[in-house]
């Protein structure tokens, strides 16, 4: 890349980001993700809305067990449907994905919308050759000869950096590194020239300059091809330097929304500052990191009414609680649940170190 | 993979080696010896004439010279004679070798034909009736003994119905050579086929069925779907193949066990093979058989596992050698 | 005099290969380090998978067989000293693993995880025993009651301190943690950060702490040594190797930590692009003729890189 395509990047982010939102590719209206446990359905994801544009990175962003996989999973129908209830909606190109049939969800999956997922090791099909696993999409989504199928996999190849890409096209999956197999996961989920990527923990299985490369990479490409991005991600430094909006999620919902600058410099909810608090490279070193006490509560022992975070914030009252929290537009496209960031303050002293951590 | 197979091979030398030193040795340790089983039953056999026997056949030398005497002609493909049937055990096992393959080959191929749908099918729709029915078939063929099934079918199928001939594996009445004579062998060759196969599909079955749920969830299953991988196609192009790799990889095992299974089944049958070859040998001593038919079960193990682990390296690229 | 010296430390493992299995060349994993560890303070080995920074600490406690060199603890050479004599200096070392799902044994309860070391290394009456795990318990943020449960029964974090404290039942002097925060959530791996800190004053423990993130790193270490293929590239100061790093591997490394103000974040790629471009151009002035990374040479009293 040269500097002068970054250079265009970056002036086409900053107009983009303070002029304009392009049209909606995906728009996710109240989708409650439950699943079965003994018997009893429990909501990993409860009540989710978010618009996804065009061109447009938007972070989603929480600790394990918030509902963020769930929520990538329920979008490209990936849940196994006997122990999973969906409800909501989730429309994209003037149809509910949600109420397709497998056989209409299978025309849209790896064609308009493409995934990558987290781990590079497991998701390839040890059985098969690099250069066939790119290519099975378009078997199903493309009709090209089998020449051309394989020119359009040497290009996808060289434009994820692949360099050897006629060698690496006959290899197999054990015979690359990780960051070269996110590679090709990547290439595999453009295949077929997406408008939606969902990026699931992109980085998070690679060494940290694998993972530098690998984030280039995707805001590289998605320069060129203009997609939608929704990155999945329990870094906030990943979310950082990808991101153009940000959405929080804790237990299941959403608590606060903004754009990336906005959200790192005026950061609300109560549970956004305690994750920036508690990141080591934010703060002194050697100095206290914020704990959050307790854990984060099991979906079968989640209690559902009023704010969620607030067994977490114990010292924060409890009429600065919402009784039912609504998420408030605080600033033009800042979004906060709850009530109880106004008044919000970090305790003196030892932070969250009570005598028990939870028993 | 040339070189690989070389050095599979070259390494069954000493594995065979030590497998014959082992026989010898355990046949020389067990009562008695072919003397004792030659005159078993005969009064007039004096111990003078036994002992000058023994000398004369070389049994009083030290075991290891004896052992060397063994080795060497064995080696040169003769295995000694049979006391009991009085000729070359050679030719003694060159009758009854053609039927063990046989029937170990059939059994072998029907398991499969059995086994792979039921494996596919339970493992493919977990907990539905139809996995339900064949993991009660599976227990029912796990718990049951071979030796009772096999004489239930021969009771029905020979002795009620009369469907099945009752032993033997060819009417001696027909001539070799013509259609008949095909029909007849695989007349007398399907109840016990039957009997061995049926209850031999337990590990398949079991293994394909586990394995499938196993793959089912795996990463690279995720990654088809999402790229619009119909259903169907996900399993045959991306579980299946992943999971029929170890049954593929099995199929020397298998081979090896059958051989080794065939005693009952042989027995119980009356069907003249070396599982019965071998059953009617240790009772009348005729250890130069017994040696011999020990070594040839062994070596069928042994190459077995090595066919196995060339198969393996054929079908799976993660271990496919350079 | 200082707790732990490491002089040229050599783990090798022979390759097999060829027709008959025969050793035909060596993984050099660690491939001749030095460093020093003072009482008190807190090492960070750093660097990406397979760079040996998880076998050179393996190697100190002993799980690994040094091939070379010499691990001087206390003025003692470990790799010399033979079973009940290492015994006695291993004692002294502990090690806190990476993964708390795995490295805890699911089928004993955490009185016996804990007091297992006990067992193996003093006479105590089981009352005593008692006493000592439930203060340790105690002493790690955990209900003292909670001993006689399994530890599926606890999440991420209460199992990385129950770690922690099977680290801290003999007293020991080093501490070797192998990545001990990178299977936590943020909020969690805080508090054991948190936590670390403070027992490390409280018993006056060294750390040397392994870990592939350049943040934590930052965070909790006085000094630092950046590996790469067995080898030092840069060793100093926190302040030294973050804020004038002079190996390009270094530079690489500390550049690919994601930039947490999104104003920055094209001037973060910029670096990068323009650091890739450095490595790609002179990544072999790095090596010496046989690929091999130099030895150290020290540019200030506490700083030194690997450079010609």
């Amino acid at each position: 890349m040269t500097e002068n395509l970054l250079f265009e990047i970056e002036i086409y982010r900053l107009y983009k980001e303070e002029v304009f939102l392009g049209n909606s590719v995906l728009e996710i209206e109240n989708l409650r993700a439950s699943f079965r446990i003994k018997g009893d359905y429990y909501a990993a994801v409860d009540g989710v809305s978010l618009t996804v544009h065009e061109n447009e990175v938007v972070a989603i962003v929480g600790e394990s067990g918030c509902g963020k996989s769930a929520l990538a999973l329920s979008i490209m129908g990936l849940h196994n449907l006997k122990t999973t209830k969906l409800e909501g909606q989730v429309n994209f190109q003037s149809q509910n994905l949600l109420s397709l049939s497998p056989a209409k969800l299978n025309k849209v999956r790896g064609k308009d919308i493409g995934m990558i997922f987290q781990d590079p090791m497991t998701a390839l099909n040890p059985l098969a050759t690099i250069g066939r696993q790119i290519e099975e999409p378009m078997d199903y989504h493309m009709k090209l000869s089998s020449a051309a199928k394989k020119k359009r996999t040497m290009d996808l190849l060289r434009r994820v950096g692949i360099k050897n890409e006629q060698r690496i096209y006959g290899q197999y999956p054990h015979e690359l590194s990780g960051g070269m197999r996110q590679r090709v996961i990547i290439a595999i989920a453009l295949a077929c020239d997406p408008v939606l990527l969902i990026a699931d923990e992109p980085t998070t299985a690679l060494d940290v300059t694998i993972q530098a490369q690998i984030m280039d990479l995707l805001k590289e490409l998605q320069n060129q091809i203009k997609s939608g991005i929704i990155l999945i991600t329990h870094d906030l430094g990943v979310v950082a330097e990808m991101a153009d909006r940000v959405a929080v999620m804790y237990a299941g919902e959403v608590v606060e929304i903004a754009e990336v600058r906005e959200l790192f410099m005026n950061p609300l909810h109560p549970y956004t500052r305690s994750l920036l608090n508690s990141i080591p490279s934010n703060m002194e070193a050697k100095a206290k990191l914020h704990v959050i006490e307790g854990i984060v509560p099991s979906i079968q022992n989640l209690d559902r009414i009023g704010c969620r975070f607030a067994p977490r914030v114990a010292w924060v009252p409890e009429e600065d609680h919402e009784t039912n929290p609504q998420m408030h537009e605080v600033k033009p496209n800042h979004f906060v649940r709850c009530t109880c960031y106004k008044n919000f303050h970090f305790p003196e002293g030892r932070v969250g170190e009570k005598d028990y951590v939870a028993t | 993979m040339l070189k690989f197979i070389l050095r599979r091979t070259l390494i069954m030398i000493p594995q065979l080696f030590l497998l014959s030193l082992i026989v010898f040795v355990l046949a020389k340790a067990m009562p008695g010896d072919a003397i004792t089983g030659a005159f078993a039953g005969d009064p007039n056999a004096t111990e003078e004439r036994k002992e000058e026997l023994r000398e004369k056949f070389g049994l009083n030398d030290p075991w290891y010279e004896q052992y060397g005497r063994w080795i060497g002609n064995a080696v040169q493909g003769d295995f000694g004679s049979s006391y009991m049937y009085k000729q070359p055990v050679t030719t003694l096992l060159a009758g009854k070798v053609g039927n063990t393959v046989l029937l170990a080959l059939f059994t072998l191929i029907i398991t499969y034909i059995i086994a792979i749908p039921l494996g596919i099918v339970a493992g493919r729709w977990t907990d539905t009736w139809a996995d339900k029915l064949i993991v009660t078939y599976n227990y029912f063929s796990f718990a049951t003994p071979l030796f009772v099934f096999s004489l239930l079918m021969l009771f029905l199928f020979s002795f009620i119905l009369g469907w099945f001939p009752i032993g033997g594996s060819v009417d001696i009445k027909i001539e070799e050579g013509t259609w008949d004579y095909i029909v007849s062998k695989m007349e007398h060759l399907f109840l016990p086929v039957m009997s061995g196969a049926l209850l031999a599909t337990f590990g398949t079955i079991q293994y394909l069925r586990n394995d499938i749920i196993d793959t089912k969830l795996k990463d690279f299953v995720k990654t088809a779907r999402a790229k619009g991988v119909p259903e169907r196609k996900v399993y045959t192009k991306h579980i299946l193949r992943n999971s029929l790799l170890p049954i593929a990889a099995f199929l020397g095992y298998e081979i090896a066990g059958l051989i080794g299974g065939s005693i009952f089944i042989e027995s119980i049958f009356s069907y003249p093979g070396l599982g019965q070859l071998f059953l009617t040998s240790i009772g009348a001593r005729d250890f130069t058989v017994v040696t011999a038919l020990v070594m040839i079960l062994g070596t069928a193990t042994i190459i077995g596992t090595m066919l196995s682990d060339i198969i393996l390296s054929i079908v799976d690229p993660r271990i496919r050698v350079e | 005099m200082s707790l732990l010296k490491i002089n040229d430390l050599k783990v090798h493992y022979p390759i097999r290969g060829g027709f008959f299995r025969g050793v035909v060349d060596h993984v050099k994993a660690v491939d001749g380090i030095s460093f020093e560890l003072q009482p008190g303070e807190t090492y960070g080995l750093v660097g990406e998978s397979g760079c040996g920074k998880t076998t050179t600490g393996r190697a100190i406690i002993g799980l690994n067989k040094a091939t070379d060199g010499e691990i001087l603890f206390e003025g003692t050479d470990l790799v010399k000293q033979k079973g009940s004599d290492r015994r006695k200096h291993v004692k002294d070392i502990q090690m806190i693993f990476q993964d708390p799902y795995s490295s805890l044994n699911v089928r004993k309860n955490i009185l016996n995880i804990i007091a297992e070391p006990l067992r193996n290394f003093e006479r105590m009456s089981p009352g005593e025993e008692l006493k000592r795990v439930q203060a340790l318990v105690d002493r790690v943020g955990l209900n003292p009651e909670s001993i006689y449960k399994y530890p599926h029964q606890f999440s991420g974090g209460q199992r990385q301190r129950i770690g922690i404290a099977r680290a801290l039942t003999l007293n020991p002097k080093l501490i070797i943690a192998d990545e001990p925060v990178s299977a936590l959530d943020v909020s969690v791996q805080a508090q054991v950060l948190n936590f670390m800190q403070e027992i490390q004053k409280e018993y006056n423990l060294t750390y040397l702490f392994i870990s592939h993130d350049l943040g934590i790193i930052k965070h909790m270490c006085d000094r630092i040594g950046i590996m790469y293929r067995g080898r030092f590239v840069e060793e100093g100061t926190a302040g030294d190797v973050y804020n004038n790093p002079q190996h390009l591997y270094t530079k690489r490394l500390i550049a690919a930590i994601p930039e947490m103000d999104p104003e920055k974040r094209f001037e973060k790629t910029h670096l990068r692009q323009s650091i890739n471009e450095e490595y790609r151009t002179n990544y072999d002035n790095y090596f010496d003729k046989d690929g091999r990374m130099f030895d150290l040479k020290s540019i200030s009293t506490t700083h030194s890189v690997a450079l010609q």
